[in-house]
């Protein structure tokens, strides 16, 4: 096999993987639009502080410490203790509900009926306040996030898959990062979870009842602001795999907070309502960016990840303008 | 008492059309015309100049220019940041002497005068926000927010990469040149303070009016129209196509300008990411929507507060007179042991199912939040490292969007509507 098709096969294959862990993060979208209609831009920023939050927890870290020494003039940095990262996650995942009942409280109540664009610049505000609370709590510098999940190359896939070359010298197997094909597993499990919640469930059946019609909903006895907490506190821990994953890749830091960014074309090509149009629309954006920059990003100056995924979702999306799995838009007067 | 239309006869529909009805209202127009134009510019420095008036004008007009496009046509765009970058690469063609090759030969105009070159990459902007905003026929509300996230994207990187742009220097900057209106520098850093303020302030002056009046005329009506339900407007003869179109038009015309003066006047020096990234889209809808959406007064306020915030934050909490003392700690455990205890009672009257407003907590956050700034004031400041400063802007500016948002969506404007109101009244009841 000659040496571009095999890259090319590398590249997508890696591609696959990406493309899962921005399917992971426009999952968090999905939720929260399919139940309250809210386009929760700050599903990225939630992710981070969930993170920094974690790596908060599990080291010890005094919040607000720099700002707490800044007003008194103390010297307050650690508790001194070291958590195991279940209880750091189980404590994490306490705080995402807690955050999810004061933004509901706060936030979300008071915006009932306003125009969904009005909502969406809510969110913005909201993940402006949440990343600055996150950087207040636990500072801004770059944190290393490691709850022992597997890292590295594959070692065990390079050696037996290097018959794939047939014979070409070049190629040594597919190198594949195992946390990316962990974050695989872990994606694939918690999208068949959400599905069997929330077709089997009672609360699952009265969240799509809610996100059916509001009104109807309340009329059946169906508790709305509960409802509302619950999927916020599911985007929460949504948010906190999601900056699990991405931490422990590259850091907990600001960027991660930009993978927002990276999940809006996914969720525009597969449809703001549909949970196999995340995974899909990410599949395809994630192979999509990597083979593109595989094969024109060298003619045109490279670095075409930035735009790639939204010109297509931009093209794509003319032509279809609710995407690939979305329920058709219907207006009157 | 003096703001009345009482007494203030129209005797022609020209006068009974005029954009300040009340005299109170155009007098007090004239002044603040007099002021900034005659006034101002003796008076100030550099530090005033590059601190505040100088962004305060820019932003001003690209958030006229936003708030034509989401205010008055309902069309959110999160593409500012591309937009003014276009303005800026345009307008340093312009100013440099644009180029083409052809057949490995250059041909150069020469280089354009700097207000022409401003007003030129504001067309330039102008079309390519047409080309960008093609889509809006097609896709609505935030899906067309994201699809607008594109041209920022896509535009940043073009800028980046295409190096005939930045006249292929090799760091990749662009750096405005000297250059002169009528024998006096504007551009380049030999400029006078006062010389910069009045190109701005002029060009800010005329768009302003300019969008002021378009606003109110029957293309604004238009897009007003698809702003509030499009297919409504369209089957009442609004033509979609031309009203979305001029509002990417008009509005990115007055981005690219903004973008141009944000490089030649203010900067000096840009670099593309940096200077024209995302946050600067943000930033610009943040004005719009503090200062009041589909208001040109609201863009003006909205441009100013957030120009201030910083620089009061700065002075507030970043600097410092090295006299920090005791007493000062112990003012600061006050404040806070204040702050706290109106959040807890804000929480137990939220726990208790009252409404936030009928709490008496949020009142004692304003109460000790005013103090503690007049306190913060006083001393001349914290002294807190910038670091905290800018994560506390960041909430500050955050919880404002969602405040203003929930308590009064029109911004700054309304409130100013609403104080207006009660002004006509004063000092009778009703």
């Amino acid at each position: 096999m000659s040496d571009n098709l095999i890259f090319g096969a590398e590249v997508f294959l890696n591609g696959l993987m990406a493309g899962v862990l921005y399917a992971l993060v426009a999952l968090g979208f999905v939720l929260i639009y399919k139940a309250s209609g809210i386009f929760n831009y700050a599903q990225g920023v939630m992710a981070l502080f969930a993170a920094a939050t974690l790596v908060g927890i599990m080291k010890g870290q005094v919040p607000f410490s720099h700002l707490i020494n800044a007003i008194f003039g103390t010297e307050v940095h650690y508790f001194g203790w070291h958590l195991p990262a279940i209880l750091g996650i189980l404590f994490t995942a306490a705080v995402m509900v807690a955050l999810a009942w004061l933004v509901q409280k706060f936030v979300f109540r008071h915006l009932v009926g306003q125009e969904p664009i009005i909502l969406f610049m809510a969110t913005i505000g909201l993940a402006y306040f949440l990343e600055g609370v996150s950087d207040l709590m636990w500072g801004s510098e770059i944190k290393k996030l490691d709850v022992g999940l597997p890292q590295g190359a594959s070692f065990w896939l390079e050696e037996n898959t290097q018959w794939m070359g047939f014979g070409n010298e070049n190629f040594y197997g597919f190198f594949i990062d195992k946390l990316d094909m962990f974050a695989t597993v872990i994606a694939a499990i918690l999208v068949l979870s959400l599905v069997i919640f929330s077709q089997y469930s009672k609360q699952g059946r009265a969240m799509r009842a809610v996100a059916d019609d509001h009104q109807a909903a309340l009329s059946v006895g169906i508790n709305l602001n509960f409802i509302w907490v619950m999927v916020w506190s599911l985007a929460g821990f949504v948010a906190l795999v999601a900056g699990i994953m991405w931490g422990t890749k590259s850091g907990v830091q600001f960027s991660l907070s930009l993978i927002a960014l990276k999940a809006l074309p996914v969720l525009m090509l597969g449809g703001f309502t549909s949970i196999p149009g995340a995974i899909v629309g990410g599949l395809i954006i994630g192979v999509g960016e990597k083979l593109f920059e595989f094969a024109i990003g060298p003619m045109v100056g490279g670095a075409t990840e930035n735009w790639f995924a939204y010109v297509l979702a931009l093209i794509f999306l003319v032509f279809r303008p609710q995407g690939l799995f979305g329920e058709k838009i219907i207006e009157r007067v | 008492m003096f703001y009345r239309e009482a007494g203030d006869y129209k005797t022609s529909y020209q006068d009974d059309g005029q954009t300040f009805p009340i005299k109170f209202d155009r007098y007090r127009y004239y002044f603040v015309l007099f002021v900034a134009f005659a006034m101002v510019p003796l008076l100030i420095n550099d530090y005033w100049v590059n601190a505040i008036f100088l962004p305060f004008l820019i932003y001003s007009i690209a958030a006229i220019g936003l708030n034509i496009l989401v205010g008055y046509c309902g069309q959110v765009s999160l593409g500012t940041g591309g937009f003014m970058a276009v303005g800026a690469y345009a307008c340093y063609k312009f100013m440099t002497g644009l180029d083409i090759w052809i057949g490995g030969v250059q041909y150069a105009l020469p280089p354009i005068n700097i207000f022409f070159s401003v007003i030129l990459a504001g067309l330039v902007t102008a079309v390519v926000g047409v080309l960008f905003g093609l889509p809006s026929l097609r896709i609505k509300g935030f899906y067309l927010a994201v699809a607008t996230l594109a041209a920022q994207f896509f535009l940043v990187w073009l800028f980046n990469k295409w190096s005939w742009a930045y006249n292929y220097s090799a760091s990749g900057q662009i750096n405005a040149p000297e250059r002169e209106i009528f024998g006096v520098a504007i551009t380049g850093p030999s400029t006078e303070a006062w010389a910069s303020y009045l190109f701005c302030l002029v060009i800010a002056t005329i768009t302003a009016i300019i969008a002021r009046n378009l606003t109110r005329g029957a293309s604004g009506r238009k897009w007003m129209a698809i702003r509030d339900m499009d297919i409504a407007a369209e089957i009442i003869g609004v033509n979609p196509l031309k009203a979305k179109l001029s509002a990417f038009a008009v509005s990115s015309f007055y981005i690219g300008i903004a973008g141009a003066l944000f490089f030649a006047v203010y900067l000096g020096a840009v670099e593309v990411g940096e200077a024209f990234g995302i946050q600067k889209s943000f930033i610009v809808l943040f004005m719009v929507i503090i200062g009041g959406l589909g208001s040109i007064f609201g863009s003006f306020a909205g441009a100013a507060f957030l120009v201030l915030l910083p620089v009061l934050l700065k002075l507030m909490l970043a600097d410092s007179t090295d006299q920090i003392s005791g007493f000062a700690t112990t003012m600061s455990w006050v404040f806070m042991a204040a702050l706290v205890g109106s959040v807890g009672m804000l929480l137990v009257s939220t726990l208790r199912h009252r409404s936030l407003i009928a709490g008496a907590g949020i009142y004692w956050i304003f109460a000790a939040l005013a103090s503690f700034m007049a306190y913060a004031l006083a001393i001349g400041g914290m002294g807190w490292p910038t670091d905290i400063v800018a994560h506390m802007q960041l909430v500050i500016v955050g919880a404002l969007i969602i405040i203003f948002l929930i308590a009064e969506p029109h911004g700054l404007a309304q409130l100013w509507r609403v104080a207006k109101e009660k002004l006509r009244l004063w000092p009778f009841p009703h």
